[in-house]
């Protein structure tokens, strides 16, 4: 019998390792990619060797160094950024929908990203911090509106969804009274790119993942019993407040530091967790792995976006055309089941 | 190992509304008690309050003379488990793995799993028959078997004081009656104190040890079923004109409502 019970558990985590293992090979396989295509091919070797800093080269490295790594390494990090915050929303509320892209926060970021843009002509690395701001101040007004002796996910769900809805007017408003040239590079920003990362925004971001994901997995721990439901939680001796607002500020500042480097690329966040625990099985922690399928959408979109359609496009573009089929179809199913809300 | 378990003067509620009101009670070590009343007397309350999911307006519970709020949850949840009402499975969780998060209180951020956490799921799962569930999506499960999966859940938590909060609301009779004497089997043979908040009079009579009746936020009566439900308690607790017969299997008392439109038994009796 107890056999029967390590052998279940070990081999959920075998599986969650192999897949693991997997994500990261093809991350990293569309990393190199994303380097090596362009205007000049750089084969997959000098790649490597140049972004690594295996060899010194200095044709290749103008090329890889300055112009494309900045670019694959934020679609790394934002990607898993996302998918991480993501991951934490929808376990946090128990809600599939409730991906942080809906609930308001990243409208809040688009709220202030523009307004820095168009109403004080701000430059890269203030619109960033704007952006960032703008989360973190949704995050916390819905936090406040959604608070009644605790947090109840549909209740958080849906003001934040009409919070969104509230400012992303306010945002409609500010660009119908922009001049045209700066309404157009706030629309730029509204749809999300991994090309405009500056280069201190993206060293913010890194220095927040390799902080943030740790405590993440930290913080897995009471996440496993509080996707129990509030009581069981609470019967079985873990801090549910607490943890659940430890659980929420890691998952808001991801999701703020990856809008404030690309902008509110869509859907990322609500798609990588699911997809990840889909092949990772539900069991597996699936933070990683969460992480990993939104790095590898982000780089994929990305991929697509310059090079496989005739125009450039904007990363946001693609993944928001993956994305939208697979909200209807959470949409359907989730009403189906009566999950929804 | 024995443990007390006791309210003092509690008084709990919600927002602004008291639902128990200053209540004295003892738990009975060892013992299955089960607590019985009309909707919205607080019974369930009651037993949120014992589990110090609740913190008291008034008054305290007591784990062992010390108020549960004054513990480490972590220690009272080592000694204490709690089946809630409605728990949440998450999407897609397999049996073996929502029971072993009951072994959470057991578990440390440095000690995460061990041949112990190993034992007491497997324990537990086998206490309950679920043992060839482990590897199924809960969701496949019928409403049977996914009560028993909670329960298993409960007991790899595995404290001497087990409480559940109408554990067979969704069952059948087959497998209410099945649940009740799987817990009957646990308290005999381990020797665990269960509380157990039940709708269906019989069931609790049959099954408690000790039965408290609750109306109103307080305690009516108290003691052995045989002793203390009797129909003047039934009409007080819930409003219904009733005739009480022993059980013919048990012998414990058993709640014949009388409703309005069936009394053609008392009429014969009358008319002869």
């Amino acid at each position: 019998m107890i056999t029967v019970v390590a052998t279940d558990r070990r081999t959920r985590r075998r599986r969650s390792s192999a897949v693991t293992a997997a994500l990261v090979a093809v991350a990293f396989a569309l990393f190199i990619l994303t380097m090596m295509i362009g205007s000049y091919y750089v084969p997959a070797w000098d790649v490597i060797t140049s972004a690594f800093r295996l060899r010194d080269e200095p044709s290749v490295d103008f090329v890889v160094r300055d112009l494309r790594l900045p670019t694959a390494t934020a679609g790394v990090a934002v990607g898993f950024a996302l998918g991480v915050s993501g991951l934490l929303f929808q376990k946090l509320l128990g809600n599939p929908l409730a991906s942080p892209d809906f609930v308001g926060i990243s409208s809040g970021a688009s709220m202030f990203a523009v307004s820095a843009i168009i109403l004080f002509g701000a430059g890269s690395s203030m619109i960033s911090a704007s952006a960032l701001a703008g989360a973190l101040v949704s995050a916390f007004i819905i936090y406040l509106l959604a608070w009644r002796d605790g947090i109840s996910g549909y209740r958080f769900v849906l003001i934040g969804i009409g919070l969104s809805q509230f400012m992303m007017s306010i945002v409609g408003y500010i660009i119908a009274r922009a001049e045209l040239y700066e309404a157009r590079q706030a629309m730029t920003w509204l749809v999300g790119t991994v090309g405009q990362a500056g280069t201190t925004e993206l060293r913010v971001l890194i220095a927040a993942l390799l902080v943030l994901v740790p405590a993440a997995l930290v913080l897995q721990r009471p996440l496993r019993v509080l996707e129990l439901g509030d009581d069981t939680a609470k019967a079985l001796g873990a801090h549910v407040e607490l943890s659940r607002l430890a659980l929420i500020g890691v998952a808001i500042v991801l999701i703020g530091f990856a809008t404030a480097v690309a902008g509110p690329i869509m859907f990322v966040a609500l798609i990588a967790g699911p997809i990840a625990q889909r092949i990772v099985g539900h069991n597996g922690g699936g933070i990683i792995a969460a992480g990993l399928v939104g790095s590898i959408i982000v780089l994929g979109a990305d991929l697509v976006a310059h090079h496989v359609v005739p125009v450039d496009l904007p990363t946001g573009v693609i993944t928001g055309i993956i994305g939208a089929p697979y909200l209807i179809w959470l949409l359907a199913t989730v009403n189906r089941e009566g999950r929804g809300g | 190992m024995t443990h007390d378990l006791r309210a003092e003067n509690l008084t709990l509620g919600y927002s602004d509304v008291d639902v128990v009101r200053d209540l004295d009670v003892v738990i009975p070590d060892g013992r299955i008690t089960v607590i019985v009343g009309a909707n919205a007397c607080g019974k369930s309350t009651l037993l949120r309050g014992l589990a110090r999911l609740l913190r008291p307006r008034h008054g305290q519970v007591i784990l062992d003379g010390k108020s549960v709020h004054d513990l480490k949850s972590i220690d009272v949840a080592k000694v204490l488990g709690l089946l809630p009402q409605s728990p949440v499975a998450p999407d897609g969780i397999t049996v073996g793995d929502l029971v072993g998060r009951g072994r959470y209180p057991h578990q440390g951020w440095f000690r995460q799993w061990s041949a112990d956490d190993d034992r007491a799921v497997g324990g537990a799962l086998e206490a309950t028959g679920t043992a060839d569930l482990a590897g199924r999506n809960i969701a496949e499960l019928s409403g049977g078997q996914r009560q028993r999966v909670w329960v298993a859940m409960a007991l790899a938590q595995d404290t001497d004081l087990l409480l559940l909060d109408e554990p067979t609301t969704f069952l059948d009779i087959n497998h209410q009656v099945e649940l009740l004497d799987l817990l009957t089997d646990l308290n005999r043979e381990s020797g665990k104190t269960i509380v157990i908040v039940l709708h269906d009079l019989n069931l609790a009579c049959r099954y408690a040890d000790h039965i408290i009746a609750m109306k109103q936020g307080v305690i009516v009566a108290e003691g052995s079923p045989t002793d203390v439900i009797d129909s003047a308690v039934v009409t007080d607790v819930f409003g219904l004109a009733c005739d009480v017969v022993p059980d013919p299997v048990s012998g414990t008392p058993m709640i014949v409502p009388r409703g309005r439109h069936h009394a053609s038994r008392e009429r014969v009796i009358a008319a002869s």
